[in-house]
């Protein structure tokens, strides 16, 4: 079965036709080319289809398109606003990935990663669940980023190239 | 003597990829993501036994959905040209040699069709029972014959050497040695899983087959796809620029290609198929499984006396695959006896392939495991004892080595990692709940050039060099560091070079394999930009003419120095562990590998290449294990939930550090491979710090808690 949705993508509405059992991802990489976020395991495991959907983290290849009628999507090639984002420029810098198929997605999550820190969200190595600030230390950045897996295992050069950027 | 010390002034710098915009935004294109006019969709259709033939096919159900445009079994599918990899031979029989060969295809216009049409197949089997466990005592173990690339190449085992070495006599030695190990350490099956999966976009167009795919190297892709086709290698294009990781398992393993191209071939429309992640455990290789046994005696001096390696892995009835896995043996220490033996089990199991540090990531691991106990039992620091057993030359062919700094590196590595201090004794240090240990291990990975090389330089008017050759860049920062070689080599600032590579239009080059990317396609355009240089300076004055200057070299050989010097690249890791006294958890608090791999062309693509490959060997020591079901022959966690890879959490401080010393002999860069070394000897290290944390031994891999608490 077919169904008309509409998104916005990057910034730019969209309306399209989708079959129901088309997810988020296979909608924006085959109907609408938008080819950052990647698929790499098609079941939610690995964190390469990451997407900031209504400004929170979700993995595109376990969203149906059809449930998310109206939804704002930002992808890594999104971030940039006329220039690269710093957590971009930070992964260049420190040489964060190396086949860089993984990293659209680590970016993005590390994007999302940051705002629940800012909003006070704890995690599974919070030493106070319920302090109402978190410390972005380099335990607390690699537990929060571990449903990105990276294969080539930049995972050395993705802790400090996100700590940079939460430091600032 | 090749000239090292020419003009380097790009060569060493820790440039920033050339590809880090696209790939950080996105917008670098992998094979899946190239835009196509009206593309239809592939979804296999794989055999759900592992032994037997194919006795129907019913495709009614199908055919009938709505958007299915072909489905394809041995029964309908084109006749392919006979193969030199019988793993090519996609849908030319009946027969079914593993568990998940691929059987049929469903071509459809959307993916979602396709996936569910391919599930309305319906497949008769006449089943035979399955032989998929991999024993030592097994009968029919035999000796590989003629195993390199397909059995056409010479040589028995996969990279070329003979199966099996033997000097002096091993047998007299171990009896009368005071000192002996004799223990038996083995590995699981590794799945190479690169996070884009093995993709295909195929079109015909006016005759000529266009493969859009994701591979380690376009030419040999070029020249497999064509074969099995029938097709003039001029006919079938590969266009491969960016690559999702591969580890080896995107040099051979193409069947998915041919499906594709087949299926392209039947709908007249482009086809585009990407495996999925639970697919890629049964269709495109993994590191096969392996026994090794070795033996080693000393004298009272610490020196080995003998050495013996005997290995035996699995290898598929479908494919004689034999990896080189005892032959870190033949190199790495000096001892006058010494033996290698490989056997292979033919098993109905998937075809095994290159996976990083084919044979020396299995081998390292229980050679160096191995080495610690010997020390052990010496009484010697394990640091000392392998400086002990240094060979002069290379213990078997006598050849000396083009450079061989491991003493330097297992020195100097210990002075970082602060191995003075270390208290020989197991289980003498204790934080908490925690048991803390370190080890040591060597590393070694062969530095070869490979032949057939190409690569063309163009001076356009402008003083602007555009350089072309057919290579590829999986992450390892082939675009960058070749920029930079081409940049030195014709002594122009980087601005000034375009590097093309990842497309058959190019001049033909070797595979990203065998940690000989750089070495083969690096020498082809320093020899191309040496004769541009001369040809300008003669022809030209040295000023760029006005229709421009184009010069291709061609390296049809591999490095002449070769048959002089045993060229390898070197390393020492160390690694403190600590394990969970209660729960036997380990964690790798800190991983350090001092390395000897001649110039490093990038320090900063070159570092990431190097954790990348420890923080693998991580991974493989602690977490990963392809469980393969006896009664039916598939990998049952078949995924990244089950199948455990490194992730951010796993790892901690990881250091890679290096001698930075040209090799005089390997190439003009005086550059060693460091693509691969970084794995080799990660796994024993690991081992060894926790039989020092404490006192326990792991001789199979991986080092999983149960093995620690019981």
């Amino acid at each position: 079965m077919d169904l008309e949705i509409e998104l916005r993508v990057d910034g730019t509405e969209h309306r399209l036709t989708v079959d129901t059992r088309t997810t988020l991802l296979d909608a924006l990489r085959e109907q609408l080319g938008n080819t950052s976020p990647k698929k790499g395991c098609d079941h939610g495991q690995c964190g390469a289809c990451t997407l900031l959907l209504d400004g929170r983290r979700v993995l595109g290849c376990l969203a149906l398109a059809v449930a998310h009628q109206g939804a704002d999507i930002v992808t890594a090639a999104g971030l940039t606003d006329g220039e690269l984002h710093p957590l971009q420029r930070s992964f260049i810098a420190h040489d964060a990935f190396q086949c860089g198929y993984c990293t659209p997605g680590q970016i993005v999550s590390a994007a999302g990663m940051l705002e629940e820190a800012a909003n006070g969200w704890p995690s599974a190595v919070a030493k106070d669940p319920g302090a109402t600030e978190v410390v972005l230390d380099d335990e607390e950045i690699a537990e929060r980023m571990s449903g990105n897996l990276c294969r080539c295992a930049a995972y050395a050069n993705i802790v400090p190239a996100i700590a940079e950027v939460a430091h600032r | 003597m090749s000239d090292v010390t020419a003009r380097p002034r790009a060569i060493g710098i820790p440039m920033d990829r050339i590809d880090g915009v696209q790939k950080v935004t996105g917008t670098a294109t992998y094979a899946y993501e190239w835009p196509l006019d009206q593309p239809v969709y592939l979804y296999p259709v794989q055999s759900t036994i592992a032994s037997g033939r194919v006795t129907g096919v019913d495709s009614a159900l199908a055919e009938a959905e709505p958007g299915v445009l072909a489905v394809l079994s041995h029964l309908n599918a084109p006749t392919l040209t006979r193969p030199e990899d019988p793993e090519l031979a996609v849908l030319q029989s009946d027969e079914v040699a593993w568990r998940g060969q691929f059987i049929g295809a469903v071509v459809a216009e959307s993916l979602e069709t396709a996936r569910r049409a391919a599930g309305l197949v319906r497949v008769g089997y006449e089943s035979r029972p399955p032989d998929v466990v991999l024993r030592a005592d097994r009968d029919d173990l035999y000796s590989p014959v003629h195993a390199a690339v397909f059995g056409t190449g010479g040589g028995e085992l996969q990279d070329g050497s003979p199966a099996d070495s033997v000097l002096g006599d091993v047998d007299t030695a171990l009896a009368a040695s005071p000192t002996m190990v004799d223990a038996t350490y083995s590995t699981p099956m590794y799945h190479n899983n690169p996070m884009e999966p093995h993709t295909a976009v195929v079109t015909w167009l006016d005759g000529e087959l266009i493969v859009r795919c994701s591979t380690q190297g376009a030419s040999m892709s070029q020249a497999l796809i064509s074969g099995v086709l029938g097709l003039e290698p001029g006919r079938v294009r590969v266009i491969s620029p960016h690559v999702g990781g591969a580890f080896g398992s995107k040099v051979y393993p193409h069947s998915y290609a041919v499906l594709a191209a087949m299926a392209a071939r039947m709908v007249r429309r482009p086809v585009k198929f990407s495996l999925t992640r639970q697919q890629m455990f049964a269709l495109v290789g993994y590191r096969p499984a392996s026994i090794q046994r070795i033996r080693l005696a000393a004298g009272r001096d610490g020196r080995l006396t003998a050495l013996s390696h005997e290995v035996i892995e699995q290898t598929a009835k479908a494919k004689g695959y034999a990896e080189q896995v005892g032959v870190c043996s033949r190199m790495m220490y000096a001892a006058p006896h010494r033996r290698t033996t490989h056997r292979l089990a033919p098993l109905d199991v998937p075809v095994p392939t290159i996976m990083r540090a084919p044979g020396e990531a299995q081998g390292m691991y229980a050679l160096e495991s191995a080495m610690d106990e010997m020390a052990l039992a010496c009484g010697l620091d394990p640091v000392e004892f392998r400086i002990r057993n240094e060979p002069e030359v290379h213990p078997e062919s006598g050849l000396p080595f083009s450079s061989r700094r491991l003493t330097d590196c297992l020195r100097e590595g210990a002075r970082r990692a602060g191995w003075d201090h270390r208290d020989p004794v197991p289980r003498s240090r204790r934080e908490g709940r925690w048991l803390v240990g370190t080890g040591v291990a060597a590393s070694t990975y062969p530095s070869p050039r490979f032949p057939g090389n190409a690569a063309t330089i163009r001076l356009a008017p402008d003083g602007h060099y555009t350089v072309r050759i057919a290579a590829a860049d999986l992450g390892t920062g082939t675009w960058t560091a070749l920029t930079q070689i081409a940049a030195d080599a014709l002594s122009v600032p980087v601005g000034q070079v375009e590097m093309r590579i990842g497309d058959t239009a190019l001049p033909a080059a070797s595979v990203a394999g065998f940690s000989a990317g750089i070495n083969s396609w690096g020498t082809a355009i320093w020899e191309a930009a040496d004769r541009l240089r001369a040809r300008l300076q003669a022809e030209h004055g040295g000023i760029a003419p006005p229709e421009g200057l184009e010069v291709t070299a061609e390296l049809p050989g591999g490095n002449p120095d070769a048959e002089r010097y045993a060229m390898h690249s070197f390393g020492a890791q160390f690694a403190e562990v600590r394990v969970d006294e209660d729960t036997g958890e380990v964690r790798v608090t800190r991983l350090l590998g001092m390395f000897d791999v001649g110039r490093v062309i990038n320090p900063k693509t070159a570092r990431s290449q190097l954790i990348g490959g420890m923080t693998q060997g991580i991974s493989m020591a602690l977490y990963e294990h392809s469980v393969l079901d006896p009664r039916f022959g598939h990998v049952v966690n078949q995924d990244f939930a089950q199948y455990h890879i490194a992730s951010a959490a796993d790892v901690h401080s990881v250091e890679a550090h290096w001698l930075d010393e040209p090799d005089p002999y390997t190439n003009p860069m005086g550059a060693k491979g460091l693509g691969e070394v970084g794995i080799t000897g990660t796994a024993a290290a690991i081992a060894n710090a926790v039989h020092h944390a404490t006192g326990v031994r792991i001789r199979e891999l991986p080092i999983t808690l149960d093995k620690l608490v019981s």
